[in-house]
């Protein structure tokens, strides 16, 4: 007995010396990201059965939230959904190609210029919406003294100021450009330093093996030996379209924005939540945003994942 | 025989990826990409220039892009000013640095030292943890605002310091690359130090740190670029005006120019802009390539 007793405790001490350390070391990051993601999704996909208002305690309902999402929210089916995907589908994919692409330009550069140009185009994202709303706001302001309002009256493109950010026909087009504007982020970083270090003597191999032009090069060499780079890239372009949800309400300065126009799933949520405190609702809305993260990742992963 | 094969990429090469210098084949992409970045610069050069503009050219009609007469009145303006609330601006300013300072401290600390176990250390949950942190890669913290909301609410984190840091602390990103970085750390140097009675901490403190100086620098900068743009946690979390950050007091002056007096707080809202923007523009041009070296190993399989 004492003698079980003193080998589980050198066990222990063993476990302790062996993988204690590593366990220590990993453990405030651990906790931080228990409590900040892990927790907050499992909660919103438990709340997401729930009737839950913040006052009273939740109560179970099953799939109800669901079943009314996908059959009787007309907002949602009818603005917020296909919105998403428009703005997730140009945004997404969109300044996905162009990051490469302006990568691809940018690394047939001297070093010099090469560095300049890339902290031009990656400067936008450093900031988040907020912080250049003002910009925004004043250029597309729906006055005659609105920039852009004022270069057209000017130029006679039109006769009355159009109220840019109010108006549903120009709202999406505006957040998708805005959007796009600051899409050079980590993942062109990364996508930029991937292209850079590729063996020069691939491309020697290339041209041994029929590849004429810079296009195949891109297609058969560039991206292949820089798969990694690639995937990486789109999770970060998933995430940052999907994460730039809020542009909408910050440039109209309403939720619901006007006419339901720039209304994304991220305002739905905000909207159900805060808004109505319907919060299991709302919990339900943040599982089907989550979902739709991981489907993109998982195309990602499709095009540039491993093969193994 | 090699002299008559064409070697675009080897010796000293002036075209192709990643040229020595100036060759006339790369002017085609300079056609292409010089007006592309004049106007993506454009808000920025418009953020400079509104900043500096005084009352008689923000009001002017027709508006003018640039600034004649430049001033430092908006800037004096925005100082002098009280939020609403009896708040003075430049303690939403101390609240930011001091924020983003403790966060960049905390979540390079925290990042680091996970990533040195997940990359070096041999434990049971090794592989799995490391995965479970990739695929939280894909993870979008506004989709779960409202769990967060319910859970700060609960441990008591509401409108304290702390709710400001502890968040941004856990960034898949960060420990991602920074482990990625140290994969590119032989396992020898480790193997060598432990031989000669070297432990965790001395490794972690005398060895790994000094080796992963761009990682550090890279989180650091995405780390600041989370903290101090940050304006969400303050309308959220934050009641205590005392306690909120200069993001958050800059949404409060472009919601009011969006409303009824609408050129009133234009120049101290450009001001306040150019305020939050610069910082970020200076630390990157410093850090950038460190933040390039970390980027080449930042493939995700």
């Amino acid at each position: 007995m004492v003698n079980n007793n003193i080998q589980r405790e050198s066990k222990f001490k063993l476990w302790l010396t062996k993988e204690g350390s590593a366990y220590a070391f990993v453990s405030g990051y651990a906790l931080m990201f228990i409590i900040f993601i892990v927790v907050p999704v499992l909660v919103a996909g438990l709340l997401s059965f729930t009737q839950f208002d913040t006052i009273q305690f939740p109560k179970f309902i099953g799939l109800k939230n669901y079943v009314t999402l996908l059959t009787q929210d007309d907002i949602f089916m009818k603005y917020v959904l296909p919105n998403t995907i428009e703005f997730a589908v140009i945004v997404g994919p969109g300044g996905y190609i162009l990051s490469f692409m302006l990568a691809w330009m940018l690394a047939q550069l001297p070093k010099l210029p090469r560095t300049i140009l890339a902290l031009i185009l990656y400067s936008p994202s450093m900031t988040s919406g907020v912080a250049m709303s003002v910009v925004w706001l004043t250029i597309f302001s729906g006055d005659q003294n609105g920039y852009l309002n004022s270069l057209m009256l000017n130029y006679n493109l039109i006769q009355e100021p159009i109220q840019w950010l109010q108006s549903p026909q120009y709202l999406m087009p505006i957040m998708i450009i805005v959007t796009l504007w600051s899409s050079m982020g980590v993942g062109f970083l990364a996508m930029l330093a991937g292209i850079l270090e590729i063996n020069p003597e691939m491309y020697e191999a290339g041209s041994l093996d029929g590849i004429s032009n810079r296009f195949q090069e891109i297609i058969y060499i560039t991206i292949p030996s820089m798969r990694p780079q690639m995937l990486f890239g789109a999770v970060m372009a998933i995430v940052a379209t999907f994460q730039a949800g809020a542009i909408g309400v910050t440039l109209s300065g309403a939720n619901p924005t006007p006419q339901y126009a720039g209304q994304l799933i991220v305002n739905h949520i905000e909207d159900y939540g805060f808004l109505r405190y319907e919060m299991g609702y709302a919990a339900a809305v943040s599982v089907v945003l989550l979902l739709m993260v991981l489907l993109f990742a998982r195309v990602a992963n499709n095009l540039f994942g491993s093969n193994d | 025989m090699s002299i008559f094969k064409p070697k675009r990429h080897s010796g000293i090469h002036y075209s192709g990826i990643n040229p020595k210098g100036y060759h006339p084949s790369q002017l085609k992409f300079y056609v292409i990409l010089l007006p592309l970045v004049l106007f993506m610069l454009l808000p920025m050069a418009f953020i400079f220039s509104h900043a500096f503009k005084p009352p008689d050219e923000l009001f002017a009609y027709p508006p003018r892009f640039f600034v004649i007469n430049p001033t430092f009145k908006n800037f004096i303006d925005l100082f002098s000013k009280m939020s609403s609330s009896g708040v003075p601006v430049s303690r939403y300013l101390f609240n930011s640095i001091i924020i983003t300072g403790v966060t960049i401290a905390a979540s390079i600390l925290v990042s680091s030292t996970a990533a040195y176990a997940l990359s070096k250390k041999r434990f049971k949950l090794k592989k799995t943890l490391f995965a479970i942190n990739t695929v939280a890669l894909m993870f979008v913290p506004i989709a779960v605002t409202i769990p967060r909301f319910l859970i700060i609410e609960q441990i008591g984190l509401m409108d304290t310091f702390w709710v400001h840091v502890l968040p941004a602390l856990a960034m898949p990103v960060g420990l991602f690359l920074i482990k990625q970085f140290i994969d590119g750390i032989p396992d020898e140097i480790i193997e060598a130090a432990r031989i000669d009675g070297a432990n965790d901490l001395y490794i972690y403190f005398q060895i790994i740190l000094p080796m992963i100086k761009p990682a550090i620098a890279t989180i650091a900068i995405l780390t600041f670029q989370a903290t101090w743009n940050n304006a969400d946690t303050s309308s959220l979390f934050i009641n205590d005006e005392s306690l909120k950050t200069f993001a958050f007091y800059l949404t409060t002056l472009t919601s009011t120019t969006a409303g009824a007096n609408a050129v009133a707080g234009q120049g101290i809202a450009a001001a306040a802009s150019l305020i939050t923007f610069l910082p970020n523009l200076i630390i990157f041009i410093f850090l950038q390539s460190q933040v390039m070296s970390t980027m080449s190993h930042s493939g995700l399989k």
